[in-house]
């Protein structure tokens, strides 16, 4: 065994990408978690976007048609999952769990054509001088718009949250539909806006796992990603910061066991396997003891179905 | 009469509104002035909410017309009555309690206000009007007072012609209700009108120019209620005379039920109230009341009265038993009863319907048969007795607890109580939130239960009523006691000194 073979710079590099489609998946989920609804069908759209993405991808040879194309699979998977529990008011977690397992389904019969094709590359943009700098440059400035995109996001959801007031009107709904609804805001369709963004995310995270990250198409490819991106949603207490720090943390414990079985350490592959998911536990865990506020962050109408009362 | 059309504000002309075959709100017509206070008096259900609701735009009636500064007014939401000229302080407030002050009055706003300029007018509304609030603080953290300063403050902020307040003062404590009828009538002296909803005769007397009076959806008429008692006002609200109930006589005195001595009990949380040197006793047949303004003590007494906190530093000697150990269900099988303030939640449970919350207080386990088995035929007859003895409004015993207006809870729970026969009743703010008549029938029912031969322990922040059936007083300062005194023997101005903490 010979730790030095392993490249820190290159290793954070594919810890990000590693990472990328669980930020995109959470950060989906968590602004549907604030609106108030708990979809447990992160998976199932991942899925969805990830087969969408490839074939459209594989077909016209683009892998950003491919992502637009995993984003509106997610999003329109996210439709039918809204309509269940908004308008036809069914339980969100037993629909939730129903989509998942439809989504994981519909892929694999969709996307059997097409296993074992290699997808269409995209393009690394290296940021100009800054991707020069030595290591920094090489973890940070040379990866593909995705990356890119996906940390703008947790910036922009941040400050959608926090700072502007469409971000309170969701909160405000997620914590209270019956105030909001006193209020003059319309529950329903706020919540139908968040849950399509959340599958449009879901499905961009996916279909970056079979575009970039793999890349090729197999069935139960996302491997419960889905739910991972679920839980450190969780844990990081409903705050993006957290959200990317945990992603990272299991996408960097799994990029360093991927590299540490190469090198050949004499620990039971099963336990490296595992390794991953302990951690993220143990990370995020730590996280939701500390004393901050911002552990109150479960909204209050988590889960629950709204109902106009007169 | 000219005069009269152009002063009016808001009128509204013949409203239906039906749930159901249940009609809400049958041929309304009413018509506020400008720069008035206008009451809208009726009982618990008499639909003043429906109303208010419609005027406000969260409901739209089935028949019938308003105007509003001599315009058509149909709003279809909230945000068209808020852009019109009309704002609401609801009854339970309609705030967000995991957001900051300043953010539920941004989201109540409709137009985007930079954060400098909100933090100003917000300012000055507060300071014009006696508004305090701390912006930055949870909503979660602060009293009923505090967060209806915020509603007003978001209801002023869009500088409404005609405000409406649903029952403002049910929270309050007299202090803080005080401070609430200067902001009105300074409010109203400047041109605003406010629709004032209540079933507080005496409040109404004192705050408002023009009553109308609702009774089972219909307008009953329209009375200045400067001119008339409160009794008057409150005969023509239930539509029957009204009964005061009699302090219980003295029949037993010479058995003590309850002594209670405590020397300092810590509260739970850093927002607690620290009892100290307290020392009580209650009598077979006697009511004892203790009173105070809200949070000096009230919650911590009762919860350790309950059993929901033990604590070595407490003796609570029972019939010669000694019971600070004894957690609240023990407590209840040897003969006490409780009715705590907060109604769902803590008296009764949301989700559950009223069979199945008359069964969980049952401590001598009478609606149990062999096996474990509910005897359901004994727990609906003991549940629609309750029902009716204390006129519930709900659409019978398989209705869920949530589903029931507050005040209609608090008479189910009082009477849930009394049915067990308790030799000791506790409650605590028994008649809050309750219409006039249901609260002389709950008032009396409490007596009847003394007269039998109970003990009971009144906690209220309504002075009157604890002065109109206890037979000691007692008040509660910073999480003191003052000494129990004869009713009959205190002077109304020594109880603003005992309340204000000076004398002790």
């Amino acid at each position: 065994m010979d730790l030095s073979e392993i490249n820190f710079a290159v290793l954070v590099a594919s810890l990000i990408v590693a990472s990328t489609p669980l930020v995109l998946a959470a950060l989906g989920e968590l602004i549907v978690e604030k609106s108030g609804v708990l979809n447990l069908g992160v998976e199932g759209m991942m899925i969805i976007g990830a087969v969408a993405g490839f074939i459209v991808g594989v077909e016209t040879g683009s892998a950003y048609i491919g992502m637009m194309a995993a984003a509106m699979a997610g999003a329109l998977l996210s439709l039918l999952f809204a309509f269940i529990i908004l308008i036809m008011q069914a339980n969100q977690v037993a629909s939730g769990l129903a989509l998942t397992i439809f989504g994981l389904g519909i892929a694999a019969l969709m996307g059997h054509p097409y296993t074992g094709i290699k997808s269409p590359q995209i393009s690394t943009i290296s940021i100009p001088f800054i991707s020069e700098i030595p290591v920094l440059g090489t973890m940070f400035f040379q990866h593909d718009l995705i990356v890119y995109l996906s940390l703008i996001s947790v910036l922009v959801i941040w400050y959608f949250l926090n700072r502007m007031r469409a971000g309170l009107i969701v909160r405000s709904v997620g914590e209270d539909h019956d105030v909001a609804h006193s209020l003059g805001y319309r529950v329903v369709t706020i919540r139908f806006l968040a849950i399509t963004f959340g599958g449009a995310m879901a499905g961009v995270g996916g279909g970056y796992l079979s575009l970039v990250r793999v890349p090729q198409w197999t069935e139960g490819m996302t491997a419960g990603a889905g739910w991972i991106a679920l839980a450190l949603v969780v844990f990081s207490g409903w705050r993006p910061f957290r959200l990317l720090i945990g992603a990272y943390i299991f996408g960097g414990i799994t990029i360093l066991q991927l590299n540490l079985q190469a090198i050949g350490v004499n620990i039971n592959i099963a336990l490296l396997s595992m390794a991953p998911y302990l951690a993220t536990i143990l990370a995020l865990v730590v996280i939701s003891m500390s004393r901050f506020r911002g552990n109150r962050g479960a909204p209050g109408c988590l889960g629950r179905s709204f109902v106009k009362i007169t | 009469m000219n005069n009269k059309i152009e002063n009016t504000l808001f009128q509204c002309r013949a409203i239906n509104k039906e749930f159901g075959n249940v009609r809400a709100n049958n041929d309304i017509s009413i018509n506020v002035r400008s720069s008035q206070i206008h009451a809208l008096l009726g009982e618990n259900g008499a639909g003043k909410s429906t109303l208010v609701k419609i005027i406000y735009g969260l409901l739209q009636p089935d028949s019938g017309s308003m105007t509003f500064l001599n315009e058509e007014y149909s709003p279809k939401s909230p945000k068209d009555a808020r852009a019109l000229g009309v704002g609401m302080v609801f009854q339970h407030f309609s705030l967000f309690e995991p957001l900051t002050a300043f953010e539920n009055i941004l989201v109540g706003l409709d137009k985007e206000l930079g954060e400098k300029e909100l933090h100003a007018s917000v300012i000055m509304l507060s300071e014009s009007y006696g508004l305090e609030v701390n912006l930055s603080s949870f909503i979660g953290d602060l009293s009923a007072g505090e967060r209806q300063r915020v509603e007003i403050i978001r209801a002023l902020i869009q500088k409404p012609k005609l405000l409406i307040m649903d029952e403002p003062t049910s929270v309050l404590t007299p202090f803080e209700c005080e401070s609430l009828f200067k902001t009105l009538k300074k409010l109203a002296s400047e041109g605003t009108s406010i629709l004032y909803i209540s079933h507080k005769l005496k409040e109404i007397a004192d705050l408002c120019d023009t009553a109308s009076v609702l009774r089972k959806g219909a307008i009953v008429g329209e009375y200045d209620p400067k001119k008339m008692t409160p009794r008057e006002l409150g005969e023509i609200m239930v539509g029957q005379s009204l009964f005061e109930p009699k302090r219980p006589v003295a029949a037993n005195r010479s058995n003590k039920v309850l002594s209670v001595k405590i020397n300092e009990v810590k509260p739970d949380t850093q927002f607690g109230v620290t009892l100290k040197n307290i020392d009580l006793a209650v009598y077979q047949s006697e009511i004892l009341g203790i009173g105070g303004v809200a949070g000096n003590g009230q919650e911590e007494l009762m919860q350790v009265l309950t059993g929901e906190k033990k604590d070595r530093n407490v003796s609570i000697k029972y019939m010669d038993n000694d019971i600070e150990m004894l957690n609240p269900r023990e407590r209840r099988e040897i003969g006490l009863a409780f009715a705590p303030e907060e109604r769902l939640g803590h008296a009764a449970v949301g989700n559950l319907n009223l069979l199945e919350n008359s069964l969980i207080t049952d401590p001598k386990k009478r609606f149990q048969m062999k096996m474990g088995f509910i005897d359901f035929s004994e727990l609906n007859e003991y549940t629609n007795e309750i029902i009716e003895k204390f006129n519930v409004k709900t659409t019978g015993v398989s209705a869920l607890a949530s589903s029931l207006s507050g005040g209609n809870l608090q008479k189910f729970v009082v009477g849930r109580e009394i049915g067990q026969k308790p030799s000791l009743f506790i409650v605590n703010q028994p008649t809050w939130g309750v219409d006039a008549l249901s609260a002389a029938n709950i008032r009396q029912a409490i007596v009847d239960i003394a007269n039998t031969g109970a003990a009971i322990i009144l906690i209220s922040q309504d002075l009157d009523e604890i002065l109109e059936i206890s037979n000691k007083v007692a008040f509660l300062t910073n999480g003191n006691l003052s000494i129990p005194t004869n009713t009959m023997d205190i002077k109304t101005d020594e109880i603003g000194a005992i309340m204000g903490g000076i004398s002790d």
